[in-house]
């Protein structure tokens, strides 16, 4: 019961949750695994990689705001078109704004900037909390979300740029007799940092949850199996629930 | 006879042959190479096999102490590794090239996938693609002390002319130990007496290559500019030792062919088409990749199964 109520209690405060989960619980790209495209594109440098990062979660949290509030309006059978054109728009704002105030991350970023419409995080979000949870909430959700996406890119592009060219943000590291092992900055690059870092993610968790700490998911992309999941604020739950009580009642009156 | 039958569970026929055995006899088949190579490039040419030889196993060593699996240096593969690489290197390279090679070939291509028999890609060419990728410079600068200039194939590409009897013997620029065709087809007589390989991978891999050069190389059916093709670049080294890696060749008969013509044709399609002057590791490695679809289009048919459709 003790149990219980310490994670009612921790649940109160649902930004500082909603931010932990997009970083660390359910990182985006290496617990998720999601929006690989940018992941592996984009991130030859850590500066591309922060920049590409930050772009999202503007749009990741803006999108999510908008799909919250009118989560109510949007009827079931076309959400997803709705969606689309909420996140569109977005991106075509932010994709205005950089080419008019940061143009060399524009040039760099390239097609990548109009493909975060179809970048699976936002939607993800969108039809996994922001459709069924309120505004601050997915706010939050959105904002955490991207900082863990900004933050998985930046590490990435940091350690290929750092082995692919001796720099880390521009500024040159490694001493002069390093030669760069260019395979980093290219395609195969990506896909070795990323299963590295994910390993050594990987590793963490798992001594971590030696340890005793309570690293699981939280179970916020439902999986339909309402027992078990942590979501008090599911709308879906609330639905379960009432089923539940409406099926124990019949049971009483027979 | 005694009337007491014993009775025991099959295999009742065992080869004698393990896999150190095997690993062991490819490492004696790859020695007139690297012989040559050492005789030909000089001093510097041994310490790059020691290094790289040395990484590799090291290499396996530590990963298996490290995870606390069994440890498998025992059985060959890895200095095989080492070698092979070794003999792709060109002479001029640094010895921490070897090095990086060989944590890569073991590390990341072999002990990764789940160590030994377990890897979808031969190591040595991983490495060396790896290399070749990442240090485009190093790996195919082959100046050093006996030859300078471009490889036979790289003269043949931009169209001037090669003499065929310095590529059989081997005096010519190139890899540790791809010049020498003699010193590799002894090699490969001893796999092939011992009975560790068959012709069938090499034989309709060189093969194809030859019509296929003759087809579209655009010289028709110039014998001279065919052989050089032949002997040159790591063909004889890729075909013979490479291609036929037990772990990334096919199972079976008929997809041996079929990997065999499939090789020739890419490789003669990178070296007439292609930008680079050779292009054989490359066509090797995404050979090693289509082997499972291979085997799954070619796996015999059970017998009693299939027949005559009705």
């Amino acid at each position: 019961m003790s149990q219980i109520e310490e994670k009612e209690v921790k649940r109160e405060n649902p930004v500082t949750e909603r931010l932990l989960n997009g970083i660390v619980k359910e990182n985006p790209t290496f617990v998720l695994m999601l929006g690989m495209c940018p992941t592996l594109a984009v991130t030859t440098s850590a500066i591309n990689g922060l920049g590409m990062g930050l772009t999202t979660m503007v749009v990741l949290a803006l999108s999510n705001v908008f799909i919250s509030l009118l989560r109510n309006i949007i009827p079931d059978k076309v959400r997803i078109p709705a969606f689309i054109v909420i996140i569109a728009s977005f991106v075509t704002m932010v994709e205005l704004l950089l080419q008019g105030f940061i143009p060399f991350l524009y040039d760099a970023l390239g097609i990548y900037i109009p493909l975060i419409v179809v970048n699976c995080i936002i939607l993800g979000r969108a039809e996994a909390y922001a459709y069924k949870n309120p505004v601050i909430a997915s706010l939050f959700d959105g904002i955490g979300m991207g900082l863990g996406f900004s933050v998985a890119l930046t590490c990435i592009g940091a350690v290929r740029e750092l082995l692919g060219a001796g720099e880390i943000f521009g500024i040159h590291v490694m001493p002069d007799s390093f030669v760069p092992v260019s395979i980093f900055i290219m395609a195969p690059g990506a896909f070795f940092v990323l299963a590295l870092l994910t390993a050594i993610q990987n590793k963490v968790k798992i001594i971590g949850e030696r340890k005793g700490k309570d690293m699981s998911k939280i179970q916020s992309g439902c999986n339909s199996d309402c027992m078990n999941c942590a979501d008090t604020g599911c709308a879906r739950r609330l639905i379960d629930d009432k089923t539940e009580k409406a099926g124990e009642e019949e049971k009483n009156n027979a | 006879m005694s009337d007491l039958m014993k009775v025991s569970s099959n295999p009742h026929v065992r080869s004698k042959s393990t896999t150190a055995s095997i690993m062991l006899t490819v490492v004696i088949a790859l020695l007139p190479a690297a012989g040559f190579g050492i005789y030909n490039f000089g001093p510097k040419a041994l310490l790059l096999i020691l290094v790289t030889v040395a990484s590799t196993v090291a290499t396996e060593f530590a990963f298996e102490k490290i995870c606390k699996k069994k440890v498998t240096i025992g059985d060959y593969s890895a200095v095989v590794t080492g070698l092979l690489l070794a003999l792709n290197l060109p002479v001029s390279a640094p010895w921490w090239i070897g090095v990086v090679g060989g944590v890569f070939a073991i590390l990341v291509v072999k002990m990764l996938f789940g160590g030994i028999g377990q890897n979808f890609m031969n190591p040595a060419l991983g490495a060396r693609c790896f290399l070749l990728i990442s240090f485009t410079s190093i790996m195919t600068n082959f100046d050093c002390d006996a030859y300078t200039g471009a490889t036979p194939l790289a003269n043949l590409k931009s169209g001037e002319g090669v003499n065929i009897l310095d590529m059989v013997i081997g005096r010519t620029a190139g890899t540790i130990g791809e010049t020498s065709m003699i010193a590799i087809v002894i090699g490969a007589c001893i796999l092939i007496l011992f009975g560790s390989i068959d012709l069938r991978i090499p034989g309709t891999y060189i093969l194809t290559l030859a019509v296929f050069v003759t087809l579209f190389g655009g010289r028709g059916f110039d014998w001279p500019y065919i052989s050089a093709h032949l002997s040159g670049g790591g063909l004889m080294l890729g075909a013979f030792f490479m291609a036929t890696d037990y772990v990334t060749r096919p199972i079976t008969k008929k997809g041996q062919y079929v990997y065999g013509v499939l090789l020739g044709v890419l490789t003669g399609i990178f070296r007439i088409f292609g930008p680079s002057a050779e292009g054989v590791s490359y066509a090797i490695i995404i050979g090693n990749l289509l082997v499972p679809l291979i085997e799954k289009v070619t796996l015999p048919k059970a017998f009693g199964k299939g027949g005559e459709k009705a």
